[in-house]
């Protein structure tokens, strides 16, 4: 395909490190006679190891642009490329075995399987990779301790906080050691301490070398990657690397100052 | 995914809506039950007539009126009236068939019985002097009806040992009286208890000579006519006597089996009647299957999220199609391994008034056409859930 202008100019990454590409994406749905042009035209690489917002208004098309480069969803036109390879013409259940190694989602509402168990929750995506129950069952754990849940193995979600639930999400997003984390508006139904604590993991996930991608449409959240991607209207608007970038470590000890007590 | 696996899903599944999945079961197990209750009937009764018929001695000739040889529609029971025996015909096939063959004319019919303030109900099993060629009764106590009785229509009884036990409690009833419609007859003897036989409980059975019962009875009918063949090698020649002896009477409207005929014409008539039962009984295992399938679509369009959340993470659609078939599966096995018990437990209650038998033929079936109830009725949900887009199945709310 011919693309003289492909990589997008705030884009700091060489070519070998392109994991994730979305090349003249669009999406369309039909309600009716109504079409709805979600995104006409993405354009977007992103870097092995970056960590990478995507903001934009309500109704951008952030959500889809997140689930089409997910393999969750297929564009109207255009292409994904995961590690060189085209996967948007795979078949649906090779796209599902693509999800299931090399991706991992975090959802606004968590997603979370409301009957089962945290650490059945986590050990899920393991027993689609077809993991041995003990193998899935120490993965699991390990994944939860990951996130200080290590106490909570058998709580269901809703004896969770909405803040422990989401970090049981991101545990079963990184249980599968995928090459890169997704994660749409994480801390969207958290309050501010518990946000910190959620995007202090997705940090450190992402200084052991996973690749995220984080949907938000808070600012502050935003800042917490090295590159800020803006969406209006379903086509990309600004890419620019972040300037002062936002330590959720260093964040919270300073919540942790301000109430006046040590760690709890 | 591992099938171990799969199972474990379902069981949870399952057990989160325990009420739901009992009442889904019910249908299959009554479905199951019915099926294993009706086929033991139908076995036992089956089992309960062969026996009776080999039971009743060897080289046995049956004769019938009405033509059952020309198979349905050649005028059995159900069809135009037929003209009935009559003990002359059978005094008639005595004198051609020679006196080395016995022929014996029975009557069946309800009787009364009264003694005292104790009454009870029977049927009676009259014929002629030779009546013991043909009805397997040992005597306990008396002796049987003589030729001169027979003649003479004397009112004589010889009772089944339910009727001496329940008239006759701990006494010997050898030359008592009774009342037998009405009338005073004599016990003149008393049988050994045998259980069922073709002719019903026969211990539940009075004999006495076929003159005094038809004139209880009302009628000059003979209902069929049983000979003994001197020997095994005599009984195919004495059919084809006793057709030319009985054609210039009846015509084609008579029947001649011999003992084996007769059995297999029952074998098949009670073999088609369990099939028929048993079809009847798959009609409401059909039923069941389809509250399966019904739970199964609300089952999938509740879980829509679950599913998209199990896609979203890695699961294929064969995993999501063998989630939910296996659930279905696990629903009508569960129900049909219930059913299969209550059925035989069933089986075993009847027992006091109708023979049963469960076999395992009847289970193996029963067990597989629940499993394939599961199977053909789960497919369907199954695929549904397998085919929804992982996206729509998340926004699913
Ligand atoms: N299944 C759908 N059918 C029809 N239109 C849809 C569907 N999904 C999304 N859209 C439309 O596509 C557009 C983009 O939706 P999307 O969910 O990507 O927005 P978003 O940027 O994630 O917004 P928010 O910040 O509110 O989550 C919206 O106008 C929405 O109405
Ligand atoms: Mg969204």
């Amino acid at each position: 395909m011919d693309r003289p202008n492909a990589r997008p100019p705030g884009d700091p990454c060489d070519e070998a490190r392109v994991i994730l590409e979305a090349r003249g994406v669009t999406k369309c749905y039909h309600l009716g006679e109504v079409e709805v042009h979600a995104l006409r035209g993405v354009d977007l690489s992103v870097c092995e190891g970056q960590m990478l917002s995507l903001m934009g208004p309500s109704g951008s098309g952030k959500s889809t642009l997140m689930h089409i480069i997910g393999l969750l969803d297929r564009p109207t036109e255009g292409s994904v490329i995961v590690e060189a390879e085209e996967v948007s013409s795979m078949a649906p259940n090779d796209l599902a075995a693509v999800r299931n190694r090399w991706v991992g989602f975090v959802f606004q509402s968590f997603n979370l399987l409301s009957r089962t168990t945290a650490l059945a929750n986590v050990e899920l995506p393991l027993v689609y990779a077809g993991v041995s129950g003990a193998q899935r069952s120490k993965r699991a754990r390990e994944a939860l301790e990951r996130v200080g849940l290590g106490d909570r193995l058998g709580h269901l979600p809703n004896q969770l906080s909405g803040g422990q639930q989401q970090r049981v999400a991101i545990a079963r997003a990184l249980v599968t050691e995928p090459s890169i984390v997704l994660a749409d508006e994480p801390t969207g139904n958290l309050d501010s301490a518990s946000g910190v604590e959620v995007m202090g993991i997705l940090q450190e996930l992402n200084t052991q070398g996973i690749t995220v991608v984080l949907v938000t449409h808070d600012d502050t959240v935003a800042r917490h990657a090295e590159r800020i991607v803006r969406i209006h209207d379903g086509l990309i608007v600004s890419d620019e690397p972040v300037a002062e970038r936002l330590s959720a470590a260093e964040l919270r000890e300073a919540v942790v100052d301000m109430a006046g007590r040590p760690d709890a | 995914m591992k099938f171990a696996e799969s199972i474990r899903i379902a069981v949870r599944a399952l057990n989160a809506n325990k009420v739901r999945s009992a009442l889904t079961m019910l249908g299959v197990i009554i479905g199951v039950a019915a099926v294993i209750l009706l086929v033991a009937i139908g076995t036992g009764v089956q089992e309960e007539i062969t026996g009776s018929i080999e039971g009743l001695g060897s080289n046995l000739i049956f004769v019938f009126a009405g033509n059952f040889e020309e198979g349905p529609g050649g005028g059995g029971p159900g069809g135009r009236a037929v003209r009935q025996f009559s003990v002359e015909d059978a005094e008639l096939l005595q004198r051609r068939l020679g006196l080395e063959h016995s022929v014996v004319p029975v009557v069946q019919g309800p009787l009364t019985l009264r003694v005292g303030n104790r009454t009870m109900r029977t049927t009676v099993a009259a014929a002629n002097e030779n009546a013991g060629d043909v009805f397997s009764a040992e005597y306990v106590g008396g002796r049987w009806y003589r030729r001169s009785e027979v003649s003479a229509s004397a009112r004589v009884i010889v009772i089944g040992a339910t009727v001496r036990d329940r008239l006759f409690p701990n006494q010997d009833p050898v030359g008592e009286t009774m009342s037998v419609n009405g009338q005073r007859f004599t016990v003149i003897g008393h049988v050994a208890a045998q259980g069922g036989s073709l002719t019903g409980d026969q211990d539940n059975q009075v004999y006495m000579p076929i003159t005094a019962a038809q004139r209880l009875l009302g009628t000059t009918d003979v209902g069929l006519i049983a000979i003994k063949a001197a020997s095994a090698d005599d009984v195919e020649g004495l059919q084809s006597r006793i057709r030319q002896v009985l054609a210039p009477r009846f015509g084609e409207e008579f029947s001649v089996f011999s003992q084996e005929q007769t059995l297999g014409i029952f074998q098949q008539i009670l073999g088609t009647l369990t099939f028929m039962l048993a079809g009847i009984a798959g009609i409401s295992l059909l039923v069941g299957g389809i509250g399966i399938m019904n739970i199964m679509l609300v089952s999938v369009s509740e879980r829509t999220r679950e599913i998209g959340i199990r896609k979203a993470v890695g699961a294929r659609t064969y995993d999501i199609m063998s989630q939910f078939v296996i659930e279905a599966v696990t629903l009508s096995i569960a129900g049909g391994a219930v059913g299969i018990a209550l059925g035989a437990v069933g089986a075993r209650v009847l027992e006091q008034w109708v023979p049963t038998e469960v076999t395992a033929w009847a289970v193996a079936l029963a067990f597989g056409f629940s499993a394939a109830v599961g199977v053909f009725f789960g497919v369907y949900p199954a695929y549904k859930a397998s085919a929804l887009d992982p996206i729509e199945a998340l926004r699913y709310e």
